[in-house]
């Protein structure tokens, strides 16, 4: 493979695992406070990326506009996610939320299909992404660059709000034992719910991403790339923000690196994220950097 | 087995019910066939998965999976020799499956015994965890599954799928085989195995401080779920006459799961109650979709999807106020209609008697 073939891959690679970690941190925030799989995670995604598609076409705003507004709807339907499906199944045996959980993905997907209809659509781009650098050979499309950078600057203020605020100290706490946390006068309900917001926008922010990536938005787009996600959440370690950035930097460069240096096996794409999730589950079921949380007897 | 009376006037029932079946076609249209069919399919489904999930207590969310895998098997088994050549257009098919031609309840067998096999494979590494890490596993085993397929275009004609499969699955022959479904694993959920099983689910570390081989019998159940359903799996390739990878996604398993929540967790009658439920109350819901028309004032256009909104949010329902389904996990036993009838009949008594 030449150089610029390789650069190409690896920006491409980039791109990828960091639409997974910006994901996977939504999955491992909320596995972390209530240890749930937030099925619905995905189809968040997919909301987000239509209203930025509304946004531009419909209505006509500029895209840091509809981008702004598309994360605050996606934040606050995760919200009234958490209210209507989460809460009230809190105290129930975790299968329960779980299943519930399926049905809040499955009850977005139907309804986005009856209003958005199931076609695909394309979506815009704005032509400062998608025109080139060069430095000799190498051409690098500035999108490829642009997601990469954008996602650290949201991780860097999800930390910050994390190990740095009142609100990411009571997740924390949470996250370690949500009845203590209750009885030092925590908010509980109030931080769960801003544990959904702040996943939800991450999501949305991935979504967004992710339609001016690969320029189109449908019904059931936010499946495979919530799915994978969930992936590289497992395998960097469920509940740890660090680990779900690393678990989908590493998913993006396996998915896109072996395909680059094996093209016959690019109709396994699909199937990689889950051999290396069984992989992990088998020898390391902590993932890299997750704690070993202990069963209670 | 013991021959009480209430074995007898089991037997009883099902042989009526087949004679009931073979006289079918009689006063019922093609498409209350078609569901009834549809109906016994699912209800082994639901069965195999409460198998599972109900009785053993493990999450899996693979049985899309092994049902593409009986499918696919019992298509190949099925499909005469010439037809396959002719399909098989993006590569030939290799040598034993071009050869393979099996009668039908042979294929369903083979079907259930590949599933059988797979999941053997699979238990191993992902019977080690716990619940929902072991949902995800699954899910990720189904998903390889189905890439598997879509990629072994030798064998399965890849992404085109298998279309005009035989229907060789009466509405005699699904009856029969959710009959077998039932009573296999009725016998081993309601015997000394089963409570082992149940032992498992409720306190997994009490079940292995008193020597139970925990995943000999973890492995155990997950492998019989799998091969009915495989069964499940082969009996839909031929009702439906057509199969391709995208079918076997995960809302398949999704909606094999709702039977079994809808029925009730660790009940039997209450997955095939489930199963019927959901089957007719789907097919009921495509009227939504059709334009209404009210006394010809309103008219409202038919809205394509709207049945699976309806769905889901009946799911979301029965989760957030009926968790336990319909049935939780108690059974429709004959002693429990006979004592409804007794009880039925000494209120009429007493009220007559006023």
């Amino acid at each position: 493979m030449s150089l610029e073939m390789f650069f190409q891959h690896f920006f491409n690679a980039l791109t990828l695992g960091s639409l997974y970690a910006l994901i996977a941190i939504g999955y491992t925030m909320v596995y972390g406070v209530l240890r749930l799989i937030n099925f619905a995670h995905g189809d968040i995604l997919m909301v987000g990326a239509y209203f930025v598609f509304f946004g531009t076409f419909a209505f006509g705003w500029p895209w840091g506009v509809s981008a702004i507004a598309a994360v605050c709807g996606a934040s606050l339907l995760g919200v009234l996610v958490e209210r209507v499906a989460y809460r009230p199944l809190r105290e129930a045996p975790r299968i329960s939320a779980l299943i519930s959980a399926i049905a809040v993905s499955f009850f977005i997907e139907s309804l986005a299909v009856v209003v958005f209809t199931g076609q695909p659509r394309p979506v815009l781009q704005p032509d400062w992404l998608i025109s080139e650098w060069q430095w000799g050979r190498v051409h690098i499309l500035k999108l490829t660059a642009f997601v990469p950078v954008m996602t650290a600057v949201l991780v860097a203020a999800l930390l910050y709000i994390l190990y740095r605020t009142k609100p990411g100290l009571a997740m924390r706490a949470i996250s370690k034992d949500i009845e203590t946390t209750r009885l030092m006068g925590v908010r509980v309900d109030n931080i769960i719910a801003f544990t959904f917001a702040v996943g939800s926008a991450l999501a949305a922010a991935s979504g967004i991403m992710w339609a001016l990536r690969y320029p189109q938005v449908h019904p059931y787009m936010g499946i495979m790339p919530g799915l994978k996600a969930f992936v590289a959440a497992v395998v960097g370690g469920i509940g740890s923000v660090q680990g779900a950035v690393i678990g989908g930097v590493i998913l993006g460069f396996v998915e896109i690196m072996s395909i680059a240096f094996f093209p016959e096996l690019s109709g396994y794409r699909d199937a990689f994220a889950f051999i290396i999730l069984v992989l992990v589950l088998v020898f390391k079921p902590t993932g890299l950097l997750g704690e070993n949380l202990k069963e209670k007897i | 087995m013991r021959f009480n009376r209430t074995t007898f006037i089991c037997l009883a029932l099902m042989a009526a019910g087949a004679l009931f079946l073979t006289q079918a076609d009689m006063f019922l249209s093609n498409y209350q066939l078609y569901i009834l069919k549809l109906f016994f399919i699912n209800a082994i489904l639901a069965l195999s998965l409460n198998l599972i999930y109900g009785f053993t207590g493990m999450f899996s969310l693979g049985h899309a999976g092994f049902m593409a895998l009986g499918a696919y098997m019992a298509a190949l088994c099925i499909l005469p020799p010439e037809q396959k050549e002719m399909m098989w257009i993006l590569e030939p098919i290799i040598w034993p499956f071009s050869e393979l031609f099996t009668p039908f309840w042979l294929a369903v067998i083979l079907g259930g015994l590949v599933a059988f096999v797979f999941a053997l494979f699979i238990a191993v590494p992902a019977l080690r965890l716990g619940d929902d890490y072991l949902g995800i596993a699954t899910l990720g085993f189904a998903e390889i599954i189905r890439v598997l397929l879509t990629n072994a275009t030798p064998i399965t004609n890849g992404s085109l799928g298998i279309k005009g499969i035989p229907d060789s699955a009466t509405l005699l022959t699904c009856y029969v085989w959710m009959l077998i479904t039932l009573v296999v694993i009725a016998r081993i959920v309601y015997g000394n195995f089963g409570n082992v099983l149940r032992c498992i689910r409720d306190n997994e570390i009490a079940a292995q401080v008193m020597g139970i081989n925990v995943f000999g019998y973890k492995v155990m159940s997950f492998c019989v779920g799998a091969f009915f359903a495989g069964v499940g799996g082969a009996l839909l390739g031929s009702h439906l006459s057509t199969i391709d990878p995208k079918m076997f996604n995960f809302l398949l398993t999704f909606q094999v799961l709702m039977y079994v929540v809808a029925g009730g967790l660790g009940s039997l009658t209450g997955s095939i109650l489930g199963a019927g439920i959901i089957t007719v109350l789907l097919e009921w819901l495509r009227a939504i979709e059709e334009p209404m028309d009210f006394f010809g004032l309103v008219e409202i256009p038919g809205i394509p999807g709207m049945r699976m909104v309806v769905f889901s949010v009946l799911l979301l329902a029965i989760i957030l106020y009926r968790r336990e389904g319909i049935m939780g996990s108690r059974e429709i036993t004959l002693a429990g209609i006979g004592r409804f009838f007794r009880r039925l009949a000494t209120r009429t008594a007493g009220r007559e008697a006023q």
